[in-house]
């Protein structure tokens, strides 16, 4: 899609010269670059609780955030209104925020490369509302179906279509229409009296309707959650203590998110907070560790045809073979380190000022057979599901709790244990790593990644690995 | 747009969902302008100034209910707003509980609440980027240690939030905030440790003073220094009060009215029963003047109120807004929450645990090998069943002392155990955000290490 055929040109009149007096009138005041980032979001939500649909809404938002940087200084105003004297506005506000000495030459837009990583004809969004209600009646009626035990389930549909564009003082003008989707389910189940016990199941990407109608179904996210509350009805408490842990495929991949991904933003690591400042060339992980950053697969909920400052993203490789190969960078970090940026600057929307963030984060595949991996493990834990995360990026300790995972006995899996935390150090987790499966499997797309304020769809994804040592937060 | 446009605005909204086939309409509008700025290593890093504003409209034709927003102010926008909320009333499923509140339970809190300081919106920028550099350079001096940062920030924001519906209630109020936070970096060796300390309140005259949040950011960086991994063992475990305030988050989460009535918290069918050691009151007050959870509506058109949550011990009220009191058969507490539009939710007003007697310290003193923790990392609590696992950090206790720094271990243990295990509640209760808490001693948990 060219500039001209987008919403910004059509409806909004905006044209090249507009765009290139409003960098002129950011740059007014000095400063080394700027940048337009132009946002028209159209979101919709369906929530089915009680086997009602409850709620439906819609929802328009757009803006227009005006970013200046001189040295470390960044300029930042933005502006919901896109009329031309509220854009001058803004940009006016950046450029006194900033002010510098320094001079930017003349520029001029021209058309930016991008991926085409999500051809999507009619996104999600502007589907009919009526085939998007039944996506979650259909969840919640195979969820009751699957299991006489389960008396709760509630569904929850999500998309949105957003349409960006960017210009910048390096004279790239890129636009992007990036829809993304997300379904998911909860069941409660409980038997005999017991407590009830919760599974959840969801998944998505940049996808079009159709995904939920023949690849992954409102029946296959209901019977997996449905399958994970029956599981955890038998569970007993984990146990506590450190002991040899194996993560299943998949979703488990947030590890990497958490212990070794926000630690190699180039801008905890440019300021010397990060765990991992100052270490590349360094070991940091086994040498079966191979981790990537990769923004370029087709339909993934973590990927983009061009990251939030225009760039088109990247496949980065993070820790190869065990040993710390780079980090991501923004347009801000890679100057100030005189390196490249990896397509990785992205932001929650236009009212924010972007930073390195992941797209897609996962272990390559290794060797072994995933049931050898098992049963190798004389005792441990095996997890299987996982909720959230978290990090300390300076201390480099890290958490992820463990929603379905169980004992591993005698190198075969034995009961499903309660919810518990798990807990590392970021640069020292990944030597423990002992066997790596060869059955990668990438997320099925519900994850959010938060940073300073700020929420972007990412993905994660990992085979079965074993790790000798981590800590299990049982109390058992 | 001026002020009054604003107000007009909303009922204007409701009028036309009305007249498009509505049988009652809601409509939100928030307006703000926010600034902030980080300084690090005693340089301005970022600036952000902006203002924004959205429209937000939730409909009911009968029992169905349909929701949309814009940022669109424009008469177009606006129609279209109505209009996709009319239409999504279409797909929704009838729901006998659905509606607005009873006429008789709307209104507004009275007196001043003290929630907007006029001086915030034209406070200088200078002085903005000044205060927090103070509180940063504080922190570098500090320790020789202290060699590196985070940076420190100043935030202010000032807004208003206007709420109409179709039966009569029409309100508004304006509110400001100023907040300042340090995040020094602490090294010794291979150790690195950072952590962080705030100040906010509504007007910039009652914030801390700067030093002494540099300062006290720089402190709790330099503990944490050296830290190492305990055995695995159960004993004692003290929250501080900024670890304690999570306890709360998990009370509320399992007090919420919504999850009361789907059965997904441990607390269901608990009310009047002792859920808690008698040395715990928990409270809601959505009505203390100039604090941070603190409202003279809900988001519904509703008076907020004070409700004791736990009386000694013993569950007094749920939280809810109209939709779950109508499900439990009660009547609603006034803690409506919604952003700009769809059903409402429930939120908390200012949430606390009512101080107790003795002092941190003489609780320290009695515990002669225990865990006192900082911090908390992590979502694994399960309010179904009240399991809890989390990651922590922070000092051991050895005879009554806080002897040395811990980390990378976690703390498990059962929600509902845990509160009727809570052996001491400190004196210490002051209200930094709308959570709040004293020192806890919980008499025993697991902490998982080597």
């Amino acid at each position: 899609m060219l500039f001209s055929d987008s919403v910004f040109a059509s409806r909004f009149a905006i044209t090249r010269q507009d765009l290139e007096s409003y960098l002129a009138e950011a740059l007014s005041q000095g400063g080394d670059y700027a940048d337009l980032y132009f946002e028209y979001l159209l979101t919709s939500s369906i929530s089915l609780d009680e086997s009602m649909v409850k709620s439906a809404t819609e929802g328009v938002s757009m803006g227009v955030g005006v970013r200046v940087i001189a040295g470390e200084r960044t300029g930042y105003a933005y502006s919901d209104d896109l009329s031309p004297d509220k854009i001058r506005k803004a940009a006016n506000v950046a450029a006194h925020i900033a002010a510098a000495p320094a001079k930017v030459e003349k520029f001029d837009l021209n058309e930016g490369r991008r991926h085409n990583l999500y051809p999507v004809i009619t996104a999600p969004t502007e589907t009919a509302f009526s085939e998007r209600v039944e996506l979650v009646k259909r969840a919640d009626r195979a969820a009751r179906a699957a299991d006489s035990r389960v008396f709760q389930v509630q569904a929850f549909y999500a998309d949105n279509l957003r349409q960006v564009m960017v210009a910048t003082s390096e004279g790239v003008l890129t636009f992007d229409r990036q829809p993304l989707a997300r379904l998911s389910v909860s069941a409660i189940a409980r038997q005999n009296g017991g407590p009830p016990q919760r599974g959840h199941a969801g998944g998505g990407g940049r996808v079009e309707l159709d995904f939920f109608l023949h690849e992954k179904t409102p029946e296959h996210f209901a019977a997996e959650a449905v399958r994970e509350s029956i599981t955890m009805l038998d569970a007993v408490d984990a146990p506590a203590g450190e002991m040899t842990v194996v993560l299943g495929p998949g979703w488990p991949g947030i590890l990497l998110h958490e212990a070794v991904g926000h630690g190699l933003e180039a801008d905890f690591n440019r300021k010397g907070v990060s765990a991992f400042s100052g270490r590349i060339g360094q070991k940091v992980a086994s040498e079966l560790c191979t981790v990537i950053d990769d923004g370029t697969i087709g339909n993934r909920r973590g990927s983009l045809n061009v990251d939030d400052e225009g760039h088109p993203t990247k496949r980065n490789v993070l820790i190869e073979n065990g040993v710390l190969r780079g980090y991501l960078q923004d347009k801000l970090s890679s100057t100030l380190l005189r390196s490249e940026s990896t397509g990785s600057g992205r932001r929650e929307s236009y009212a924010h000022i972007p930073m390195p963030r992941m797209t897609n984060t996962f272990m390559l595949a290794g060797e072994s057979d995933p049931e050898e991996i098992i049963r190798s493990v004389p005792k441990g834990i095996y997890c299987r599901n996982f909720g959230g995360g978290q990090v300390d990026i300076t201390s480099g300790n890290f958490v992820f709790s463990a929603s379905e995972s169980y004992l591993i006995e005698d190198g075969r899996l034995a009961r499903p244990v309660r919810n518990a935390t798990l807990i590392g150090n970021g640069p020292e987790a990944l030597k423990y790593v002992s066997m790596v499966g060869n059955d990668l499997k990438l997320d099925e797309g519900v994850g959010t990644c938060g940073k300073d304020g700020q929420s972007v769809p990412v993905g994660v994804g990992i085979p079965t690995i074993k790790i000798d040592r981590m800590t299990v937060g049982g109390r058992a | 747009m001026s002020n009054n446009h604003l107000g007009e605005l909303a009922q204007d909204v409701v009028r036309q969902a009305l007249e498009a086939g509505a049988t009652d309409a809601e409509c939100t509008i928030a307006e703000g302008d926010e600034f902030s700025t980080n300084v690090r290593m005693r340089e301005v890093e970022n600036l952000k100034e902006a203002g924004s504003r959205g429209v937000g409209l939730r409909i009911l034709i009968g029992k169905k209910t349909g929701a949309s927003y814009t940022s669109d102010f424009s008469r177009e926008g606006i129609a279209h707003m109505v209009r996709s909320a009319i239409e999504l009333a279409d797909l929704t499923t009838e729901d006998p509980h659905a509606g607005l509140p009873d006429p008789d339970e709307f209104g507004s809190a009275g007196g001043d609440l003290k929630l907007y300081s006029p001086g915030v919106a034209g406070l200088d920028t200078g002085l903005k980027i000044e205060t927090a550099k103070r509180a940063e350079c504080a922190a570098l001096d500090f320790d020789p240690r202290i060699a590196n940062s985070d940076g420190a920030s100043f935030d202010s924001y000032v807004g208003r939030h206007i709420f109409a519906n179709s039966r009569g209630f029409a309100g508004e109020y304006r509110s400001s905030y100023c907040s300042l936070s340090a995040t020094p970096v602490a090294r010794e060796g291979e150790s690195m440790e950072r952590d962080y300390w705030f100040t906010m309140a509504r007007g910039f005259e009652g914030l801390e003073a700067p030093e002494e949040v540099g300062r006290t950011a720089a402190r709790r960086a330099l503990r944490r220094l050296n830290a190492v991994k305990v055995e695995t063992q159960k004993v004692p475990v003290v929250f501080e009060p900024r670890a304690a305030r999570s306890l709360l988050d998990n009370i509320y989460e399992a007090v919420h009215g919504m999850s009361i009535y789907r059965h997904e918290s441990f607390l269901a069918e608990k009310l009047g029963e002792s859920v808690a050691s008698e040395l715990v009151t928990v409270v809601d007050d959505g009505t203390l003047p100039g604090l941070f959870g603190t409202s003279p509506f809900d988001d519904e058109g509703v008076p907020s109120r004070r409700t004791t949550v736990i009386e000694r011990g013993v569950l007094k009220s749920y939280l809810l807004n109209t939709y779950a009191a109508r499900k439990l058969g009660m009547k609603t507490t006034g803690n409506a929450s919604r952003g700009l539009t769809g059903n409402a939710g429930i939120g908390h007003g200012n949430l606390f645990i009512e101080a107790g007697v003795p002092t941190p310290e003489q609780i320290l003193a009695g515990i002669s090998n225990g865990f006192y923790v900082t911090e908390l990392m992590g979502f694994g609590v399960n309010v179904v069943t009240g399991d809890y696992s989390r990651g922590a950090a922070g000092l051991w206790i050895r005879n009554g002392e806080l002897a040395f720094a811990v980390s990378e271990v976690t703390i498990a243990g059962n929600l509902m155990e845990m509160l009727r295990g809570i052996e001491a509640v400190g004196n210490d209760l002051e209200f930094r955000g709308s959570v709040a808490a004293p020192t806890i001693k919980i008499g025993e948990m697991t902490v998982g290490g080597r």
